[in-house]
């Protein structure tokens, strides 16, 4: 009896050319978004060349920045980015993980949790600069009857205040992971967990928890990215102080600026071109803060992960 | 097949159409970028310009620093400024500029402070030394010397200054450091400077903001945006030893000096008794050789014929604006600058 001929491995020409065309095309929008990337990178260096040649290495810890003599320092700056992320952050996480774990594991299916994970989308959506003028508007008189009551200067704006609306914003990024996350543990794990006579919070904390870790690490890192790059709403809320105060209540609860604000503010009306220069530096040591943030959790994940 | 090709002839021909009409209306459409200070006396005018002749204008109010960097890459025809160009700017234009005088404005001094109304008597000096943050208290001696009488309250004073870089800023710091030697010498005068205390806002709208919000601040802003918020301003003290309120008619006395033949002059601390003090021009900034780029006689010719406007019939809508109008000797001062921009060499007007 002759084999039955498989009709589906003759190809026509033109499928295997569509097949390669596909492969391609793939390939080169991928090369394309590495292209990018690396070309922000270089636009970014070769502007602040002058700024780099005049002010030196100095610049990261310099402390003054001012216009008129062209000295620039970004270590205020810096300060207040990584202050204010991850002050955002450790605000946010019980909030995002208490979000992932009652849509992924409580109340998976229903009207309420539709409700519930699109409000949460929604506080993706909302423009920034609307949160902004909320801040301003509502939390800054609120935070400045609390700063009277524990005796700092009543300013209402500053870093507290920008940390507060952060951690708001960047709710979504990690609760919306983690929700899909804990979703996909597989039944088996979890029946096998009850069999055994486990209740459900120790069903989740030593059988989800444990098999979601590195993805709701994840989606942390998101989280802190969004964090460190936020512009508007902070640029309204922080006060916009370049110089740093002197006890650790000051630092916190005063004025005072991120390099992604001080961008904002000051780009368009920068009038020399050390000045500018130094602006653009300041985009890249972000750039490179964000990378080397990115590298470190990546470097935790896979610690996690291979243990 | 025929519904998708009637459909792509007519999406052609509408852009063709869109291409020439917009090609034409460049023609006689002027582009100018700068300041946000003069952008309410530019609509006003250049709509008014646009009645009476088939010019439109398109001005776009990004701020001085983009106005003249507009300018710099050649993508406008003119710029407006509220600080002159600095050597910096200066270099990187190559050709020379000329500065042309439009209208003068204010910079008042606002706080708010429980109990004291308006007129809070401000000596330059004193106010440097809030700005510097070395005078803290509103009931500090310094500030009680100049408003005897005035029950000040026992509150710390909470500076408020600009984030970004503006023009206003500009005129503020000239000021403090033509009355204050300390802050001559510890922050300068710029756009945007090294602010030694404070907060800082976005735009007027943020610092007035501020200074609403918070009990005890002090910030400066726009004589026009105070007039319209109905803001609280302190009189401030001029050379004469004179304190004056800010309004239009002092603005004017503080402008109608001589100003010299480029018309780059600061009328900051006016010796004039009746001026007050915290004033400065707008300028609108032009190239002297106006064949550049491949521009046309009538385009350059058209340019000038606008500013020839905006100083002579033009400066009738300053006032309902609350902008300080040119002195006539101020007008004299433009009248020569325009007429000495060129097309190939030739003067235009």
């Amino acid at each position: 009896m002759p084999l039955l001929k498989n009709k589906r491995l003759d190809l026509s020409y033109s499928q295997m050319k569509w097949e390669t065309v596909f492969k391609r095309l793939l390939i080169i929008m991928s090369a394309i978004l590495v292209l990018l990337v690396v070309g922000i990178l270089i636009t970014l260096v070769v502007q602040s060349m002058p700024s780099i040649k005049s002010l030196g290495i100095g610049y990261l810890w310099g402390k003054v920045w001012d216009p008129v003599q062209n000295i620039y320092g970004a270590w205020p700056f810096l300060l207040g980015t990584l202050l204010t992320s991850f002050t955002a952050l450790i605000i946010s996480i019980p909030f995002s993980y208490a979000i992932s774990i009652y849509l992924g594991e409580y109340n998976t299916r229903g009207w309420l949790s539709n409700l519930l994970k699109n409000t949460v989308e929604l506080i993706a959506a909302v423009p920034s600069v609307i949160y902004g003028f909320w801040g301003l508007f509502v939390l800054v008189p609120v935070i400045r009857s609390l700063e009277m009551k524990i005796g700092v200067a009543p300013y209402g704006v500053g870093v507290f205040t920008s940390s507060l609306i952060l951690s708001i914003m960047i709710i979504p990024y990690a609760a919306s992971l983690g929700t899909a996350l804990i979703r996909m543990v597989p039944s088996p794990l979890k029946e096998g967990a009850y069999a055994l006579g486990a209740t459900r919070f120790e069903v989740i904390r030593s059988v989800v928890l444990p098999y979601t870790r590195s993805g709701l690490f994840a989606g942390i890192l998101l989280s802190l990215g969004r964090a460190l790059g936020e512009t508007m709403a902070v640029a309204m809320l922080i006060g916009n102080t370049s110089t740093i105060g002197n006890s650790f209540k000051e630092i916190f609860f005063g004025p005072g600026n991120t390099m992604a604000s001080v961008i904002a503010s000051q780009f368009t009306e920068a009038d020399h071109t050390v000045y500018l220069s130094a602006l653009i530096e300041l985009g890249l040591v972000l750039f490179f803060v964000t990378v080397i943030i990115n590298l470190i959790g990546k470097k935790i994940i896979t610690k996690y992960t291979n243990n | 097949m025929k519904i998708v090709k009637s459909l792509q002839l007519t999406v052609v021909t509408i852009v063709a159409c869109g291409i020439t009409l917009s090609a034409s209306a460049q023609d006689n459409t002027l582009l100018g970028a700068g300041s946000t200070f003069v952008y309410p006396l530019f609509s006003k005018i250049f709509s008014e310009y646009g009645k009476a002749n088939n010019v439109k204008v398109n001005y776009q109010s990004i701020g001085l620093g983009g106005g003249i960097l507009q300018l710099t890459n050649k993508t406008v025809d003119f710029g407006d400024s509220d600080a002159p160009l600095n050597a910096d700017q200066t270099k990187k234009m190559g050709a020379p500029v000329l500065h042309i005088p439009m209208a003068s404005g204010a910079t008042v001094v606002t706080y708010n402070v429980p109990g004291v109304g308006n007129g809070l008597k401000l000596t330059g000096k004193d106010l440097a030394d809030i700005y510097l943050g070395k005078v803290t208290k509103w009931n500090s001696p310094e500030i009680a010397a100049t408003n005897r009488g005035l029950r000040l309250p026992n509150m710390p004073i909470v500076v408020v200054h600009r984030s970004d870089g503006s023009g206003t800023t500009f005129i503020f710091t000239d000021f403090l450091s033509k009355v204050n030697s300390e802050w001559a010498s510890k922050v300068g005068k710029a756009t945007a400077v090294n602010w030694p205390a404070g907060l800082g806002g976005k735009g007027s709208e943020g610092v007035s903001g501020l200074v609403k919000q918070i009990p005890g601040a002090i910030g400066y802003v726009e004589l026009a945006y105070a007039i319209q918020n109905k803001m609280r301003f302190a009189y401030m003290q001029n050379k004469a030893g004179k304190f004056i309120a800010p309004s239009l008619a002092s603005t004017t006395s503080a402008s109608n000096i001589e100003i010299p033949a480029d018309a780059k002059v600061s009328v900051t601390n006016t010796a004039n008794a009746a001026g007050y003090p915290i004033s400065g021009f707008t300028w609108v900034l032009i190239y002297k050789e106006q064949k550049y780029n491949g521009r046309s006689d009538a385009r350059a010719r058209m340019l000038l014929k606008l500013i020839w406007y905006n100083v002579h019939q033009g400066q009738k809508f300053c006032e309902p604006l609350n902008y300080a109008p040119l002195s006539k000797s101020a007008v004299k001062v433009a009248e020569k600058l325009l007429k000495s921009a060129t097309y190939g060499g030739k003067a235009v007007l």
